[in-house]
């Protein structure tokens, strides 16, 4: 890692919004984050969490009521928008329509007064990198809205950002074009070794695009970490919900040691969350009801009340086409993967 | 990476650049508001004190006195009648004229859009001499028996209004989701069911909007009344006028100048209300749709629509100024260039006293100045209260001084005028007689024209995202690079049409001009008002061919700038 300080340092910060009867609120309340030079963080939370609202902040559009928001240890309290060299993506791309796309990519470069011949090259190469080489003079009306959104991030990759922010950018998108357009996001920031900030509501998305996850609700930080340590470790309860976990049992509690059987609980007094996939059908374990069944992308997922647990939902391979799904309250055992039962971290 | 990181001393120079951009806000502000309060406020201030104030103490026996003549009630009852009849009328003939033109497509449609516009930027002058023509005993339309009666100045009215309704409510009709119609008929309503339970009221905002706007052209029309009313006939707008330059009764005239502020007022709050509903409306629209009124799309409805419009378009829009095309080259002795040669001269015995020629090149000499002027003005004007600042006071500020500009759109020119004649003979306590100068008639015109030029600009910079903005700020780009990058090629397109727009309006411009052109050099509208003034089929056929050549100007004007124009651009009014 690098020294500390460096990169982007949001401390304590507080941005307020007002809202349509005049009331302020805060959208952000007291909260800090660090990001490191190259890095991706992905900040992820409900609508309304406040999340757009820092990255707004961040990019000096939002005045910062409290706290301080820092590169390289510097304050930047009182620089201007343009003066903070960050690149900003939209969720809608907002692309000039009066300029076609190559002119739209050297926006940037232009106004760092980039010499007409390298800003060329820089255009060709951004335009490359998001896989729409030869886009240059197209009007940008003419483009579909995966390819206006590749031009926004080249546009904000062109004049190399040192921190680029970028807003729902994928979140206006179909949802196969949002699976591969986050992968090639993915691509470009670590081809470009670009510092990045990026706001989703999406899980999907901020797992597959960054290298630390900021899980963000109603104006607070609830927990910093690397994806995976995010997925089996949450730190709340809160967390637990918002990733998908479904139902939250104790491990030392008797359906506890019932659902993690002989593999044993980590610690007794450890909260287990249990979310789709974490439970599997065996001969003998904890009886549950079928209360729904169906087929999503070929797996079966079976809805399950299980006793003294809640509902949970039980993933299983489609196998036998002929085989029918399981009847609306069926009994059937179910047992917990211990790998797949996730230690909420704020319990014991 | 680039390093940006700003020097220590930054953030004091950056308030620095802030401060100075204040200033610079306040400045653009502060040009448009200093113009308007000493063209517009000052004269409209110094006309109600004619009517209230007499040496020096409140007195209200002008009200009284004028408010007694029962010539002064059956004025303003033929004004509101006059604007009701023609406002309604508009209407009606109007939306489906809008539904033809902007919701449907078919061969040709581009060409009669642009025809249907002719009559809005024509000369009022030339509208009353057109209708004249057609509706004297002679002209095809005689038999009616119309000419100098009511029902006469509303077909007038309507034929200048039919545009204003076509283009206002047409404009939001083709951004309207045809699928909320559809959802309808598929729920089981006949098509004249989910027209009058779907569509139409998602128009009302749009329909009001012109329909205030047409009101306030009515009531305030002059031109058209002053040719087209028999005598006898008078509005409060033409009363003024005989008032100040007939009887001389100053302050009979500054009373119904205020009785004619009250109901320009009214009017521009109702049509101040519809807008912010239909702007507000209009934030929820989708891409153009537009339907074939061919094929299995076509329903009962469009061939009564496509009808009405035929009709307008060729009965009230085409045939009079068909006619006077015509009839310019009919002269006493036979068909003719005959009343075009006498464009030369100073027309017949004591009727002229320049040539039309000559009233030719004042009136593009002073359209020209008042075009810059107001182009500059109403400039500044949409550019401001196009900002949306982020400081409440700033914010209040803006809507404000969007109200403030506002208010020249219903002024009638002919209180300007006779504003102008009252106020500027010292203005200020200034020992400076302007009004022998010829300066004030293109200021006079430029004020009447500042209010299109911000209808025409300030929906299109109003309609740029914020947030092209900010992409445009976070990419580097100083706000005073993001106005001259973004905001400027956007609203360039516009400007072209706003300069057509002034130019055309003060090239036609009448009410107020009547007042203020000095004897020696009037323009052409002045120049035509007087010959059909004159008695002598000469003079007749010299106004005839005179207003073609106004009416050909205009129309040259309008062309190019509809040619400047690309893309969407605001509406008329």
């Amino acid at each position: 890692m690098t020294a500390p300080g460096a990169g982007l340092r949001v401390e304590d910060v507080v941005v307020l919004y007002r809202d349509d009867d005049g009331t302020t609120k805060a959208a952000v309340d007291g909260l800090t984050l660090a990001v490191a030079p190259g890095e991706v963080v992905a900040l992820l939370g409900p609508s309304g969490s406040g999340k757009s609202s820092l990255l707004r902040a961040v990019a000096g559009l939002e005045p910062v009521a409290r706290g301080r928001v820092t590169w390289d240890g510097t304050d930047l309290a009182g620089v201007p928008v343009h003066r903070r060299g960050m690149g900003l993506m939209f969720q809608d791309g907002q692309l000039f329509p009066h300029r076609d796309v190559a002119r739209n990519v050297a926006f940037g470069l232009q106004m760092q007064r980039v010499p007409r011949a390298e800003r060329a090259r820089r255009v060709a190469e951004l335009l490359d990198l998001v896989g729409l080489a030869g886009f240059g003079d197209r009007d940008v009306a003419s483009l579909s809205g995966g390819e206006r959104q590749r031009v926004a991030l080249a546009r904000s990759l062109a004049p190399r950002p040192r921190l680029l922010l970028l807003d729902e950018p994928l979140s206006a998108l179909d949802r196969a074009l949002r699976e591969r357009l986050a992968d090639d996001v993915r691509a470009a920031l670590t081809a470009t070794g670009t510092t990045a900030l990026f706001v989703t509501h999406d899980h999907d998305e901020a797992f597959a695009v960054a290298d630390r996850i900021a899980v963000m609700d109603a104006g607070h930080l609830l927990q910093v970490d690397p994806p995976a340590v995010l997925w089996h470790r949450p730190s709340s309860r809160r967390v637990a919900e918002f990733l998908g976990y479904e139902a939250f049992v104790a491990a030392g509690s008797p359906v506890g040691r019932a659902l993690t059987g002989e593999a044993g609980a980590p610690a007794p007094d450890a909260l287990l969350a249990v979310g789709p996939g974490s439970l599997h059908r065996v001969p003998d374990g904890v009886a549950a009801t079928v209360r729904g069944a169906g087929f999503r992308r070929g797996v079966v997922e079976l809805v399950v009340d299980v006793e003294g647990v809640g509902r949970v939902t039980v993933v299983e391979p489609s196998g036998d086409p002929a085989a029918a799904l399981p009847a609306v309250g069926t009994q059937v055992t179910v047992r917990a993967d211990p790998h797949r039962v996730a230690v909420v971290g704020g319990y014991g | 990476m680039t390093t940006l990181t700003a020097p220590a001393s930054a953030p004091l120079a950056y308030r620095r650049s802030a401060v100075r951009r204040g200033v610079l806000w306040a400045l653009a502000a502060a040009v448009p508001l200093a113009f308007l309060t000493v063209f517009f406020a000052y004269p409209v201030a110094a006309i109600v004190g004619r009517g209230l104030v007499a040496d020096g103490a409140l007195d209200l026996s002008g009200f009284a006195d004028v408010l007694s003549r029962p010539r002064t009630w059956r004025i303003v009852g033929t004004t509101l009648a006059q604007a009701t009849v023609g406002t309604v009328l508009a209407v009606v003939l109007g939306v489906p004229g809008a539904y033809v033109l902007h919701r449907c497509t078919f061969p040709g449609r581009t060409a009669v859009r642009a025809f249907v516009v002719v009559p809005f930027v024509l000369p009022t002058v030339v509208v009353g001499v057109a209708f004249r023509s057609v509706l004297a005993p002679h002209g095809p339309l005689g038999f009616l028996d119309w000419d100098g009666t009511f029902a006469g100045v509303v077909a007038a009215l309507v034929f200048f209004n039919y545009a204003v309704v076509v283009r206002t409510v047409g404009a939001f009709w083709a951004t309207l989701d045809p699928r909320a119609e559809q959802a309808a008929r598929t729920l089981g309503a006949p098509p004249w069911r989910a027209f009058v339970s779907v569509t139409l009221p998602a128009l009302t905002p749009a329909i009001a909007s012109a329909a205030a706007i047409v009101f306030l052209f009515c009531s305030t029309a002059f031109g058209v009344v002053l040719v087209l009313g028999g005598t006898g006939y008078g509005t409060v707008e033409t009363e003024i006028w005989v008032q100040t330059t007939q009887f001389l009764d100053l302050r009979a005239a500054a009373v119904l100048s205020v009785l004619q502020l009250l109901v320009v007022g009214a009017a521009l709050a109702v049509a101040g209300r519809a807008r912010t509903s239909r702007e507000r409306a209009l934030e929820l629209r989708v891409t153009q749709m537009r339907l074939a009124l061919r094929g299995p799309e076509r329903r009962a409805g469009d061939v009564a629509a496509v009808a009405v419009t035929g009709l307008v378009v060729v009965g009230l829009l085409a045939l009079p100024l068909l006619t006077v095309l015509v009839r310019s080259f009919r002269t006493p002795s036979g068909w003719g260039l005959g009343n075009y040669a006498a464009l030369g001269t100073t027309g017949g015995p004591n009727a002229l006293s320049v040539t039309v020629w000559e009233a030719a090149a004042t009136s593009l000499r002073v359209a020209l100045d008042a075009t810059v002027l107001a182009v500059v003005v109403g400039g500044l004007v949409a550019l401001v209260v196009s900002r949306r600042p982020r400081s409440r006071p700033a914010r209040r500020a803006v809507r404000l001084l969007d109200g403030v500009f506002m208010l020249p759109l219903g002024v009638s020119a002919v209180t300007v005028g006779f504003g102008f004649l009252v106020a500027l003979d010292r203005p200020f306590g200034i020992d400076l007689d302007l009004r022998g100068s010829l300066v004030l008639v293109p200021i006079a015109q430029a004020v009447v024209a500042v209010p299109l030029v911000v209808r025409t600009v300030l929906p299109v910079l109003r309609a740029i995202d914020t947030r092209l903005h900010e992409a445009a700020a976070v990419l580097g780009a100083s706000p005073g690079a993001v106005l001259r990058l973004v905001d400027w090629p956007v609203a360039a397109r516009s400007l072209g049409l706003a300069v057509g727009l002034a130019f055309a309006v003060s090239l036609g411009e009448f009410g107020a001009t009547s007042f203020l052109a000095r004897p020696d050099r009037p323009t052409l509208p002045v120049v035509i008002f007087r010959l059909i003034g004159r008695p002598g089929a000469e003079n007749l056929g010299m106004a005839l061919a005179a207003s073609v050549l106004l009416a050909a100007l205009t129309a040259a004007v309008m062309l190019v700038a509809e040619r400047l124009r690309a893309g969407s651009a605001g509406d008329l009014a």
